[in-house]
């Protein structure tokens, strides 16, 4: 007897499955009822482990997952419909053995599916939840990471996390109801922080601490994906989720060159820009069309358009700094922080010298707030460097090397210091 | 070629969906390869981890599981080898080993000694 199907399930097939599963039987069983969902979702994958390694992975992975968790919820609502409340809103229809079936027919049909996800995104993104226990929350229930897998790829203790992601839950379960995406007004009012929770997640796997790659790959991923379910509810897709999703696509695009062929860290200025991705690049520019209607300019879009500014160029000295100085200007009127500050100081640098980047760096209102920040000091000391003074810069890269968060950054600054030390004295101009 | 047993008891790849994911495609690549090496007879299958035990004189019939998790059987396969070192050899690649599980090897008795 041989395995009949071959076919390699898509990676991250269980994740993502995982997600949808849980959002659907917590549609069916309330959202009180959050933990019996993920028991079944846990059921369902014992029993495709089991099934799938001595027979192959069938055709429709997916349904095959999706049939069996319906099946288990079935036996759930029949057994305990007397000892458990379920749904409050789909109410009597689950307790009777005439509708039950048919109920639920309809609520694991595709289109359900989708919306399911949509709404217990906006679950997450609870008003009583800080940003951080949101993006953690999205993480671990749409995203199937175990508590495990959301502190290693936030770089966070393990209890911490889980003290985060358990009162979450707690706070989720007592809002008695998922969120109703049913009325537009709930919804438009909610947008903003399903939006920014999203971004968030594309943050840290592209800023984040974490040094392993495929972890930060993995998250931009999630963020990306959750992005495009949104843009695919009528009142989801907002100029500003597609500004989000364009933001995204053109930041990803660039992630294979982060790292070199050795593996270190990359910056802009001297990645391969051959190794951008241009599928992403072609989407992202797709998205950025689709965003600029309406009259609301958000972040998202300016962001959008600083990725795209990058991309479009081919090699550094040919990036519009002008241009992107300018969208700088009009970021920091709409979110003013010390580090777009200090990114628009860097580009200020590459347009007018680091003399006046230096200077814009130390014109930023609230700098103390950058000082755990590694790139800060980078950056410092990279104008220095560029300025002649390898002594003040090589001071700079050491307060570098001591905030560094992983051992990617602190071999990247490692090597910008040996660069201060070849550059030593001779070169002092102005 | 003589025939032997597998018997796989216990192995638990804990609650990471993207873990028990890798751990399904590690089996599904082991068993792939013994096939390919002609030591497959029956790929088998898996068993439910509960069920009801019928036992003595009384034929008195208890709920199962019969054992501690790590010692039920959760499936079997029917292997082909030289003998039962081979058959020993060839069961150390089961990704069981990898989720604290075990594989018990034995030679199904031949007929004509």
């Amino acid at each position: 007897m041989k395995i009949e199907h071959v076919t390699e399930p898509s990676d991250h097939l269980f994740r993502r499955e995982a997600g949808r599963m849980v959002a659907t039987l917590t549609r069916v069983f309330g959202v009180h009822n959050l933990a019996l969902a993920e028991d079944i979702v846990q059921d369902a994958f014992c029993r495709a482990l089991e099934v799938w390694k001595f027979r192959g992975v069938p055709e429709n992975p997916s349904a095959w997952l999706m049939a069996t968790a319906k099946n288990r919820a079935l036996d759930v609502l029949r057994r305990e419909r007397t000892a458990r409340t379920f749904a409050p809103e789909l109410g009597r229809l689950l307790e009777s053995e005439w509708t039950v079936a048919p109920v639920i027919e309809e609520l694991f049909g595709a289109n359900s599916i989708k919306d399911d996800q949509l709404r217990m995104m906006f679950s997450c993104c609870h008003p009583r939840l800080r940003e951080e226990a949101q993006v953690a929350l999205m993480l671990h229930i749409l995203c199937g990471f175990t508590v495990n897998e959301v502190a290693s790829a936030f770089v966070s203790r393990h209890a911490a996390i889980e003290k985060r992601i358990a009162r979450a839950k707690k706070v989720l379960g007592a809002s008695k109801k998922l969120f109703d995406l049913s009325g537009a007004k709930e919804l438009s009012e909610r947008l903003p922080a399903v939006q920014r929770a999203l971004y968030l997640l594309f943050n840290e796997g592209y800023h984040g601490a974490s040094p392993e790659s495929a972890v930060r790959a993995g998250l931009c991923q999630e963020a990306i994906r959750l992005t495009t379910i949104m843009l695919e509810h009528p009142l989801g897709a907002t100029p500003a989720t597609y500004a989000l999703a364009a933001l995204m696509c053109l930041h990803a695009a660039r992630l294979p060159a982060r790292l070199d062929a050795a593996g270190n860290l990359s910056s802009l200025f001297d990645q391969d820009r051959s190794r951008w991705d241009s599928q992403l690049m072609a989407e992202g520019q797709r998205f950025l069309d689709a965003s600029a209607t309406g009259p609301e300019l958000t972040e998202y879009h300016v962001e959008a358009a600083i990725a795209w500014t990058h991309t479009v160029a081919h090699r550094t000295e040919d990036t519009d700094w002008g241009g992107i100085i300018s969208l700088y200007n009009t970021l920091i009127t709409i979110r003013p922080s010390p580090v777009i500050a200090l990114n628009r100081a860097i580009a200020i640098a590459q347009h007018e010298g680091p003399a006046r980047g230096l200077e814009e760096i130390r014109a930023i209102p609230d700098c103390g707030r950058l000082s755990a920040y590694p790139f800060y000091f980078a950056a410092l000391g990279e104008l220095e460097l560029r300025s002649g003074r390898p002594g003040v810069a090589g001071e700079h890269f050491r307060a570098a090397l001591a905030s560094a968060r992983n051992p990617m950054e602190r071999r990247f600054f490692e090597q910008r210091l040996v660069a201060c030390q070849v550059t030593a004295p001779q070169d002092v101009r102005a | 070629m003589s025939e032997f047993v597998y018997l796989y008891r216990g192995g638990d790849s804990g609650r990471s969906p993207e873990v028990m994911q890798q751990t399904m495609q590690k089996w599904v690549t082991w068993l792939k390869d013994l096939g390919q090496k002609g030591h497959i007879k029956d790929q088998g299958q898996p068993l439910e981890p509960a069920g009801k035990l019928v036992k003595g004189r009384s034929k008195a019939v208890t709920d199962g599981p019969f054992a501690e998790a790590k010692d039920v059987v959760g499936g079997y396969t029917l292997i082909e080898a030289r003998d039962l070192d081979q058959a020993v050899e060839l069961s150390k690649g089961c990704p069981i080993f990898e989720t604290d599980g075990a594989v018990e090897v034995r030679p199904v008795m031949k007929m004509n000694m």
